[in-house]
């Protein structure tokens, strides 16, 4: 069977004045209807660069997609063309981003912004557009939608826009929703409202939703599957509930080490040393063989493959079976 | 403990302007309404609220680096906002800031040296001037830089390394107060520990109190013995770190700890979850009464015409007519 969306051995470098930045060095993975996974990394580790060249959105200069595909339905979008992928980006595959005031056109209503796409692709006249823009913003909470899209994007709170902008990409009803740190920005309460909204909407439209985040809390909360990035690759691949219990790769077992607690107080937080490496010089070998604990000679020659660690996880670690061990 | 800092009805108030040569008040944001609080020697007070809450401001006023409203601070039972001279340069000595953001926060035409060892030219009585260098490199130690690169630029550091630069600074006159304003909001979760437990390690080393301001809740319980929390310009609750988050009675305590996701998936549709609606009311035009009553789910007639006090309330002081324990952290 093949999956709503899938990404193939995707490599991307961005050719910069201070060299090639090898920003994605083979990431793989894929989603289906009504189901949600999650992109964990932190700064850097490419999970946005991802999204980006699956939208097709990425800025050619610098960046420059060198290898890989991307499918939808089984269908290549990295080789189709312009016209095709605009048809995608409208119709199938929808993304929202974290800072929700400059994503929204600052000089149109946000009614506007809404109806533009409803009356271009589905040819809908102004009253009918009209009508489904409040619908929409009913949808997602929006108190008084029938003023509200009357009003402008800075006459919206934070959590506002959010959700207006969640209705913007629902408009069009996508098969798979990408939402890149959807509320990295927001407040802790809304926080929460804004995550139980896409979940409830993914649920209900039986959509596939790709959350990028750093947030191990709001991955916990949320995902179905999860596959952790770093220096631009997947360095694991797991169910939410078997990665948390018992992590595969070194990397994920110290962020969740590093992680201050909410139940508890605790002592000094175990860190993991160094700086994640400049994609300039990313290190031979694993690329977190130099801050990891328990590198060993090998690390720091081979890269590790994909270790299968059974129930569809894997592990970019040569040790992975021991790691997963505890 | 004898306090250290001690802090009575603090009040700042904003004007809101209109007009362009005329300009007229139309109204205040009351940013800091209102707030009473006691910092001992080598304690961490932590301050949670969301934004708009009035925590930076708080910051602000208590650097000095706004003039309170109303209200009044004592420092070592020294009437802060009234210092002048010496007494006041010696202040100034004794509290320090670290800020959110190291991007924007230091000089980037100045050397690492050159702001690391800046506080002593206008405190020359803290290190002579022929020690500066090696002081500066002393500093740098402590906060786990290599005193090798005094010369380089921020722009040569990483973000994590950038906020060790700031703290360096805070800690080159020695001060017995430091108010950390979201000092680790900016980094990833692998450098935001180590940051962490570089604050913990100085508090010990030199008997440090902190005001550690963050919205983060469990970076505040990892660092605070006791926390305040903050709602539009008011503390709605305070007690030790052990009271705020396993025996919290203000609602909008509650509330904010269940928003917070817990990193284990084992819990997913287990917990005690409360979930608020709407935005935060605007600190111009805040409710009469108990600010928080407009998204509040106890809120009785009550809570409009009276505005709960904060005290003793089941255990710890609490700003709700019916303050209640509800545990919702698991």
């Amino acid at each position: 069977m093949t999956a709503l969306l899938e990404v193939e051995d995707l490599h991307v470098e961005f050719r910069t004045r201070d060299g090639v930045a090898r920003v994605l060095n083979g990431v793989g993975y894929h989603v289906d209807a009504g189901e949600t996974l999650a992109v964990l990394g932190e700064s850097g580790s490419g999970k946005s660069v991802t999204a980006q060249a699956v939208m097709g959105i990425l800025d050619s200069p610098p960046a420059f997609v060198t290898k890989g595909a991307v499918r939808f339905h089984g269908e290549d979008l990295l080789t189709a063309s312009e016209e095709r992928r605009r048809e995608v980006r409208a119709e199938g595959i929808a993304m929202i981003f974290q800072d929700a005031l400059s994503a929204l056109n600052p000089v149109f209503t946000v009614g506007f912004q809404i109806e533009e796409q409803l009356r271009l692709r589905r040819g809908m006249s102004r009253a009918d557009a009209r009508a489904r823009a409040i619908e929409l913003l009913d949808l997602v909470r929006i108190p008084h939608a029938k003023q509200r899209v009357r009003e402008y994007p800075h006459q919206f709170s934070g959590g506002m826009r959010q959700r207006a902008m969640i209705a913007m990409s629902l408009a069009l009803d996508p098969e798979v929703l990408i939402a890149d740190e959807p509320t990295t920005a927001l407040d802790v309460t809304v926080q929460a409202q804004i995550m139980d909204l896409l979940a409830e909407i993914q649920r209900e439209r039986h959509m596939g939703l790709i959350l990028i985040t750093h947030d191990l809390g709001v991955v916990a909360e949320v995902a179905d599957r999860i596959v952790v990035m770093y220096a631009g690759r997947i360095v694991e691949h797991a169910d939410a509930l078997s990665l948390f219990r018992s992590p595969g790769h070194p990397y994920t077992a110290a962020l969740m080490r590093s992680l201050p607690r909410i139940d508890s107080k605790g002592t000094a937080l175990e860190t993991i040393k160094g700086l994640p490496p400049s994609l300039l010089r990313i290190p031979a070998g694993c690329p977190f063989h130099p801050r990891c604990p328990r590198a060993e000679d090998v690390c720091a020659d081979l890269v590790p493959d994909q270790v299968r660690l059974g129930l569809g996880r894997t592990s970019a670690c040569h040790f992975a079976e021991e790691v997963v061990r505890g | 403990m004898a306090d250290l800092l001690e802090v009575r009805d603090l009040v700042k108030h904003f004007p809101v302007k209109r007009g362009v040569l005329f300009k007229q008040t139309i109204g205040w944001v009351r940013a800091v309404d209102g707030v009473s609080f006691t910092l001992g020697a080598g304690e961490t007070l932590g301050v949670v609220g969301e934004s708009g809450c009035g925590k930076s401001t708080l910051a602000q006023v208590l650097m000095l680096l706004e003039p309170p409203t109303s209200g009044e601070a004592f420092f070592e039972g020294r009437p802060m906002f009234s210092l002048r001279g010496a007494e006041l340069k010696r202040l100034r000595r004794d509290m320090q800031i670290v800020l959110q953001d190291p991007y924007t926060s230091l000089n980037p035409r100045m050397t690492v040296g050159d702001i690391v060892g800046e506080p002593f030219e206008i405190h020359p009585e803290v290190a002579p001037k022929g020690s500066w260098a090696g002081r500066v490199r002393e500093l740098l130690d402590v906060v786990g830089l290599n005193p090798e690169h005094i010369n380089r630029y921020p722009h040569q550091f990483s973000g994590g390394q950038r906020q060790r630069i700031g703290i360096a600074r805070a800690l080159a006159l020695r001060p017995k107060v430091i108010v950390c304003d979201e000092p680790v909001s900016a980094l990833d979760v692998s450098i935001q520990a180590q940051v962490m437990n570089l604050l913990g390690e100085l508090q010990s080393e030199f008997g440090l109190a902190y005001v550690f301001i963050a919205h983060d809740l469990s970076v505040v319980r990892h660092l605070s013995d006791r926390v305040a929390v903050m709602y539009l310009g008011k503390i709605v609750e305070i007690g030790t770190e052990e009271e705020i988050y396993n025996h919290p009675t203000h609602p909008y305590t509650q509330a904010l700890l269940s928003a917070v996701p817990v990193a284990d998936p084992a819990l997913r549709g287990r917990r005690d979850v409360i979930r608020l609606t709407g935005d935060v009311p605007s600190p111009i035009d805040p409710p009469s009464g108990c600010r928080f009553r407009t998204r509040c789910w106890k809120a009785q007639d009550v809570c409009a015409t009276e505005e709960p006090a904060l005290v003793e309330r089941g255990g710890h002081p609490s700003a709700c007519h019916f303050a209640e324990e509800r545990s919702v952290v698991p």
